[in-house]
């Protein structure tokens, strides 16, 4: 076997290590991201989760100031956490409306009272129809919609207490 | 304390890793005599990892939830199975999974291997030690699975449902067992470089390990591939994902060691290129592991992403694979090749065989990592998918299968009979599945059709080696390749069966609505609430009938709350001609009902060849070890010249 053959699979070798790693250094995005951003949100009209709360249709999401539109579920644990960050929002002066996803009324009024309820609306989607129609791929995920109704971003996964202060900023922008 | 002790034990085995990496310099450097303290030494890891593996599975078993890997992939309301089978469906546990099968391999070895020289079995016990120890550095430095967590939560946070489901609790062990066999491969090729003894006994030494690792992988991938299809609820057998081709890839470089160690073994010829098959098999094995465990690719079966991770693994496999290819260039050289052979001959059969399956496996692993290299070039993202695998791995694997046929029965070393008369009935065979195809099914695709052609030529003559002679005289390992090669015959008239004949059917019912899909008619009673242990869902009622009594298939749609999931529970009916496929999908504003099915004529061949490959595996992995037994107790002349079977 002639010295170039029997090196040459040490030369292919450090090529795709040299790959492999230029990827470990730059991971790629793999999340779902809904094509929504810079869209309006899809026109829908949900019943209440909850009686006594008012119910969320697309026409509430256009109210001339920007909202944070929410979708959590009671059986859903970050959303647990969420829930306080959302009121920490709320107290800073933040429109919150939440999309309940699969939920219950019993299971729903049992986990507001237990960790707090920031919404001014909640919607009921319990087949998951308004959440796939938005693109979103899971429980917790917010968007933040602008005054005409228009989605500015989507927020995958729980908001921690370290995104509030960016949240705050395209809430501002959103205005 | 369990799991203190668990840890305690990874740490002493790793010590002795490196002990026994110290053993083979200093063996390798003077001429003392150490297999007995290294056989022992290997013995003691081996059995060391074994305590920490169990103590993991009894802190799953208990539902610790003070061990963070426990809180994060365990649920005391999970069924006790998916507890302890959690242990290994996370990447802390397969990765200690993974180092106690190499060390279990490394003490196996040091138990029973007395064919390879004392010399190359200690360089090779010295190189499994190597790679043992990185994979210790790795799980101690960077993946400890029995970190405590504090306070110790209430409860645990659970396994991906996906994962819930018996073929998923045995799936990875075997795979592993599989990839993780092949490093005994390695080490042997590697102590065999070292030492300069690349010859007949080296290959003999080294054909139990590779026989066992790839009859696991075939069961593996066999397995994974029916999981697939019934779990996932896609109705397919093989994606093409970069997790399935991680399983492929080595399984194809071992295939083709497993035919070149016989040349190996039997003529003293292929010598480089078998040492050079013995590293990318376990190569392959390791690159596998990385694109699994470092979420490098995206894939159907999502891992954690985790870079620094990678990183460390991307190291080891650099390094280990690195050092193997360093040693092969420099010691390549001074291997002589053995007996020369002509060009139509048993041997050359073989290389064709060889380059065959290494081409595919060029094809599978440039398709699997193109898309990185494409982005690291020009930064587009693309991807590569199964059109692109089924064009140019598909006419390759037909080629090969027809070879199949024919490689059997050339003779060593030069053929002077004509083979081709005695593939005549074969070809015949194959040629009326044709007319056939062209009979019953005249818009068939061309892939399909040749694949029946070669499926039914290829049935027969794999046959052949064992036909005309007394059956019960043939050696039961010439028996495991005739089923071996069969079994490729029924696999791929499963394949093609599949893909020519499925009939697909997606709708939208309201119950009391009946649809059709192939010979079958098939009504949507109703859809109901159910329950399990740890999820809701619901449950359609389909009755479907051909002509005799309906039978009922109960397809679901389950969610799980704790992590948030929704799965698909797809109701396979299994008959002798074929199977009736079911799916649950979602309900439309106005109350209907998605349903989608299918009726698949005989695409269980599939999963039935590939356990018949393995299981002539198994026969030849038997016949070669009791053979051997015989052989011990038996003077060398009465079974030299018996020949290769």
């Amino acid at each position: 076997m002639s010295r170039a053959l029997r090196f040459a699979p040490l030369v292919l070798l450090v090529l795709v290590v040299g790959a492999l790693l230029w990827r470990l250094a730059t991971p790629a995005d793999t999340s779902v991201r809904s094509g929504l951003e810079g869209q309006p949100v899809p026109s829908f009209t949900l019943d209440t989760a909850l009686s006594g709360k008012p119910a969320l249709s697309s026409s509430d999401l256009a109210t001339g100031e920007p909202r944070l539109l929410n979708i959590f579920a009671s059986w859903c644990v970050p959303c647990a956490t969420e829930v306080k960050v959302l009121q920490e929002l709320k107290a800073r002066g933040v429109k919150v409306d939440g999309i309940a996803i699969r939920d219950r009324p019993d299971d729903l009024a049992g986990f507001l009272a237990r960790h707090g309820d920031p919404y001014e609306r909640i919607g009921a989607d319990p087949q998951s129809a308004l959440q796939i129609a938005l693109g979103s791929s899971g429980v917790p995920e917010s968007f933040i919609v602008d005054g005409k109704g228009i989605i500015r971003k989507q927020h995958i996964g729980a908001i921690e207490a370290s995104d509030v202060p960016a949240i705050l900023k395209e809430l501002e922008q959103a205005r | 304390m369990i799991a203190e002790a668990g840890l305690a034990a990874l740490w002493l085995a790793a010590a002795l890793a490196a002990l026994q990496l110290l053993l083979m310099v200093l063996a390798l450097r003077t001429q003392i005599e150490i297999g007995r303290p290294m056989r022992a030494v290997a013995v003691v890891q081996g059995m060391l990892t074994i305590i920490a593996f169990a103590m993991l599975l009894i802190l799953f078993a208990r539902s610790d939830m003070s061990v963070a890997l426990v809180f994060e992939n365990s649920n005391s309301a999970k069924p006790f199975i998916y507890k302890v089978a959690g242990a290994w469906g996370n990447h802390e546990g397969s990765m200690l999974l993974w180092v106690t099968i190499l060390a279990a391999s490394g003490a196996f070895l040091g138990l029973f291997s007395r064919r390879a020289s004392e010399r190359t079995l200690v360089a090779a016990l010295g190189a499994q030690g190597a790679l043992a120890l990185g994979f210790y550095g790795f799980l101690l430095l960077a993946s400890n699975p029995f970190a405590r967590l504090v306070p110790a939560p209430a409860d645990g946070r659970g396994l991906n449902p996906l994962l819930q489901d018996p073929g998923l609790a045995f799936h990875p062990p075997t795979l592993y067992l599989g990839y993780v066999g092949l490093s005994v491969a390695f080490s042997l090729a590697v102590g065999a470089l070292l030492t300069g003894e690349v010859d007949s006994r080296l290959a003999r030494a080294m054909r139990p390990w590779v026989l066992a690792a790839w009859v696991l992988l075939t069961v593996g991938i066999t397995a994974g591939s029916y999981w697939a299809y019934y779990e996932l609820g896609w109705g397919g057998y093989w994606f093409w994902d970069p997790v399935e081709n991680a399983s492929l890839m080595p399984w194809l470089a071992a295939t083709a060691l497993l035919h070149s160690i016989n040349v190996l073994a039997a003529r003293g010829a292929l010598k480089a290129w078998t040492m050079m098959l013995a590293v990318i098999a376990f190569s392959m094995s390791m690159v596998g592991t990385f694109l699994v465990r470092s979420g490098i690719l995206t894939s159907v079966h999502a891992f954690a992403i985790d870079p620094q991770r990678g990183t460390f693994l991307l190291a080891l496999l650099g390094i280990y694979v690195g050092a193997a290819f360093v040693l092969f260039a420099v010691r390549g050289a001074s291997l002589k090749e053995g007996a020369p052979f002509e060009l139509v001959s048993r041997e050359s059969g073989l290389v064709i065989n060889n380059l065959i399956l290494s081409v595919i496996l060029g094809v599978v692993f440039v398709g699997t990592l193109y898309p990185l290299f494409v982005e690291a070039v020009s930064g587009e993202k693309m991807s590569v998918g199964a059109p692109y695998f089924n064009l140019v791995a598909g006419p390759l694997a037909l080629l090969l299968a027809l070879l199949v046929g024919a490689g059997p029965l050339l003779a060593w070393r030069r053929e002077r009979r004509p083979v081709f008369k005695r593939l005549i009935i074969p070809a015949l065979l194959g040629i009326t599945a044709l007319a056939i195809t062209f009979l019953l099914a005249p818009s068939m695709g061309l892939l399909p059709r040749l694949g029946l052609l070669v499926a039914a030529f290829l049935a027969a003559a794999s046959i052949l080696p064992i036909s005309g002679r007394n059956p019960l005289r043939a050696p039961l390992a010439t028996w495991g390749m005739v089923v071996s090669h069969f079994g490729i015959a029924v696999a791929l008239a499963g394949m093609a069966a599949n893909a020519a004949f499925t009939k697909e059917r997606l709708a939208i019912a309201d119950p009391g609505e009946r649809l059709s899909v192939g010979p079958w008619l098939v009504q949507l009673e109703s859809v109901t609430p159910t329950a399990g242990k740890n999820w809701t869902g619901i449950e359609a009622d389909l009755s479907a009938s051909r002509g005799a009594g309906p039978i009922t298939l109960r397809p679901q749609s389950r969610f799980f709350s704790d992590p948030p999931m929704e799965t698909n529970e797809a109701d396979i009916r299994t008959f002798w001609n074929g199977q009736l496929y079911s799916v649950l999908g979602k309900q439309d504003a106005s109350g209907a009902w998605q349903l989608r099915l299918w009726w698949k004529p005989f695409v269980t061949l599939i999963w039935a060849g590939g356990g018949l490959i393995a299981l002539g595996g198994l026969m030849a992995l038997v016949g070669r070890l009791w053979r051997r037994r015989r052989r011990l107790a038996a003077p060398e002349s009465e079974w030299r010249g018996a020949g290769y079977a």
